[in-house]
């Protein structure tokens, strides 16, 4: 069976960039970019991305990417074509910024919904800013499939799914019928880099640009305006940061000088 | 029209008892009721789990539904969020907690979709807002470089709580309260996942969430053999070996060892960080440590930020020192 698979990709900033370039403007409740940091691809949608492709390889298929948000970077977005995928839509509008999972979730699942043709969708385990795990859930309940969060593996035949979830103590084995909704996790192993290849047919295709009136949404529905969870506060956690290094002559005695102290300190 | 009232937690039940964060959210749903003056409510879902409703009340609930069916015995998205539904119908809760569990990372947004709602996940800390009377819920995000404090406009209020953020009561086994069964009235052919097998990945020894001590091991250890020198340690001192992401990626340590953002979270009295970085998302798993001691090479290391004692310098020269002067002590 060659399998249609819609992967949802948001862009990020770079989450592993230095914890010390990381600053929010408590005013507007805006997170400030780091200076010279380019923005990424969530790193669990990479994940996602990478699934795609394995079922692809497997046994055929066309991966469709679809991102939302503004000042999408090609470079960015266009990363997973570079690594194998076939079609990238964006939804991009000044419109679609500030949602919730709520709204971002309407947003992605009326697009997937005038894409039209899916056996899956494929999302992240959860994105790299708000950390919140919910859009994957909220576009299966929008659009009525059954959803598996959390896959490290996912095979696909027979009108079915066969996905190892990751729990708390190792894993479960789930079969889930087709079309269907996964969101992966690392687990399941890094993405493949993009080939020379890969870019030079990533640089052909032109994404599709999709504003909220080609989805069938008035803009009061997305973005900050269709919100039902409110951002009250956004602050910086404070750190007391007063480590007492240990010496010594040598690296061995700082050793030694550590066990003494922790010791002392009735730590062992 | 009928109100939204009151506190409900949904209490996961593990190998017949409550599990540890179906007593933290009561005890924290115990706090919000009390500031409400309402009522708190546990609600108990799967199979042979009606037994645990005495313990929700020893914990602070007033009220507990069970739903109890054979049907329930594996947790599944579609059959869970059914009777979570069916359940949140019943009691019309205004305020509605679940733990940042397995469970609750897939059965909270989907319950909340279901409810025309979205839940606020990850919280650690959850308060009455003095103003407004909604739930006030803070949540770590931007992989703990940030907190963001969000509310509610529509009931149920849903929030998901990390484990290990909140207290438990005391148990009062002499507390009581009302017990009311919830038929889960499950159309089987509706259920449209299977549950073909769950596979453990077993870790010899103390685990990582109740040790004391926890020695955690990151990129620097360099591989399997490494970890060893850290299981020596643990043994000596009865804890714990934990990591960061990379070595699990690598296959030097199993996954169910990771600790962090989607990792375990440990709050042992002692946690030493090996030749780990200190990153935001592995310390979002560390928040209840009560002393962080750190070894790296790299002054500029952001654990020393978070640490309280630490020595800078290669792993392999301090750490054997470090065993062998412990063993010593030890064996005073
Ligand atoms: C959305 C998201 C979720 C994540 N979730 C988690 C999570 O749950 N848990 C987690 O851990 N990570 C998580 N990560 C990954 C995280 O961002 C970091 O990449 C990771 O924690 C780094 O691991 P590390 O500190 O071991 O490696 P590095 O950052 O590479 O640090 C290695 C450290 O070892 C030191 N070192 C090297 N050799 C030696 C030596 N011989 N002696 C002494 N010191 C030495 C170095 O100085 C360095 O500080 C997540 C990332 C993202 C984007
Ligand atoms: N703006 C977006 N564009 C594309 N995909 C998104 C967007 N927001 C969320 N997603 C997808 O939903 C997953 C979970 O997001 P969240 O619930 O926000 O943590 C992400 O990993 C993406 O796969």
């Amino acid at each position: 069976m060659t399998v249609n698979i819609i992967v949802c990709v948001k862009q990020v900033i770079d989450p592993e960039a230095p914890p010390s370039s990381f600053k929010v403007d408590e005013a507007s409740k805006k997170v400030v970019p780091p200076a010279g940091v380019p923005p990424v691809i969530s790193p669990f949608d990479e994940n996602a991305v990478e699934a795609a492709l394995r079922i692809k390889d497997a046994q055929g298929g066309k991966i469709t990417v679809l991102s939302m948000g503004v000042n999408l970077l090609r470079e960015v977005v266009k990363k997973p074509l570079s690594m194998g995928a076939d079609e990238l839509v964006l939804l991009e509008d000044e419109a679609f910024v500030g949602g919730d999972s709520w709204a971002n979730a309407l947003g992605l699942a009326m697009a997937i919904k005038k894409i039209g043709q899916y056996d899956l969708i494929l999302c992240g385990r959860q994105a790299a800013d708000w950390d919140d795990g919910q859009v994957g859930s909220g576009i299966a309940e929008m659009l009525g499939l059954p959803s598996v969060t959390l896959a490290r593996k996912i095979d696909v035949g027979d009108g079915k799914a066969v996905v190892e979830r990751v729990t708390a103590d190792g894993y479960e084995v789930i079969e889930v019928s087709l079309p269907a909704l996964i969101t992966v996790s690392n687990e399941l192993g890094e993405a493949r880099y993009p080939t020379i290849k890969g870019i030079m047919a990533a640089k052909k295709i032109e994404p599709a640009v999709w504003k909220p009136a080609d989805i069938g949404l008035e803009p009061a529905q997305i973005g900050a305006a269709g919100r039902k969870i409110s951002l009250e506060r956004l602050y910086q956690p404070v750190h007391e940061g007063k480590c007492e290094l240990i010496e010594g002559e040598s690296p061995e005695e700082a050793g030694v000088n550590l066990a003494l102290k922790l010791r002392e300190q009735k730590l062992l | 029209m009928t109100e939204y009232r009151g506190v409900m937690v949904h209490a996961e039940v593990a190998e017949g008892k409550l599990a540890a964060i179906a007593t933290e959210l009561l005890g924290c749903g115990r706090k919000l009721a009390d500031d409400l003056g309402e009522e708190l409510s546990a609600v108990i879902v799967g199979s042979g789990v009606s037994g645990s409703a005495q313990e929700a009340f020893a914990f602070g609930a007033d009220k507990v539904y069970v739903v109890n069916d054979a049907l329930l015995q594996d947790y599944r998205t579609d059959t869970h969020v059914a009777v979570m539904e069916k359940a949140v119908r019943q009691a019309m809760p205004s305020i509605l907690l679940l733990g940042q569990t397995s469970i609750g990372r897939d059965l909270a947004p989907r319950l909340a979709f279901r409810l025309e709602t979205a839940a606020t996940m990850d919280c650690i800390e959850l308060a009455i807002d003095s103003s407004s009377k909604r739930l006030l819920c803070t949540k770590p995000v931007y992989g703990g470089n940030a907190r963001a404090a969000f509310i509610s406009e529509v009931e149920p209020q849903i929030a998901t709580v990390r484990a290990k953020a909140m207290t438990p009561l005391e148990p009062d086994s002499s507390r009581k309260g009302e017990v009311v069964a919830i038929e889960a009235g499950l159309d089987p052919s509706a259920v449209r996942t299977k549950v073909t097998e769950k596979v453990k990945q077993e870790v010899e020894g103390i685990s990582l969430e109740a040790a004391n001590v926890v020695i955690g091991g990151g990129r620097g250890i360099g591989g399997a053999d490494g970890f060893k020198q850290l299981e020596e340690l643990a043994g000596m001192l009865k804890g714990a070996v934990g990591a960061s992401r990379p070595p699990c990626d690598n296959g030097w340590v199993p996954d169910v060892v990771q600790i962090g953002l989607t990792g375990k979270i440990v709050a042992p009295d002692l946690y030493l960080a090996v030749a780990l970085s200190g990153s935001s998302q592995h310390m979002a798993g560390c928040s209840g440590c009560k002393n962080i001691v750190a070894i790296n090479k790299d002054p500029e290391a952001n654990i020393f930020r978070e640490a309280r004692f630490g020595v800078v310098g290669d792993w392999k020269k301090v750490l054997p020192a470090f065993t062998e002067k412990v063993r010593e002590l030890l064996a005073e």
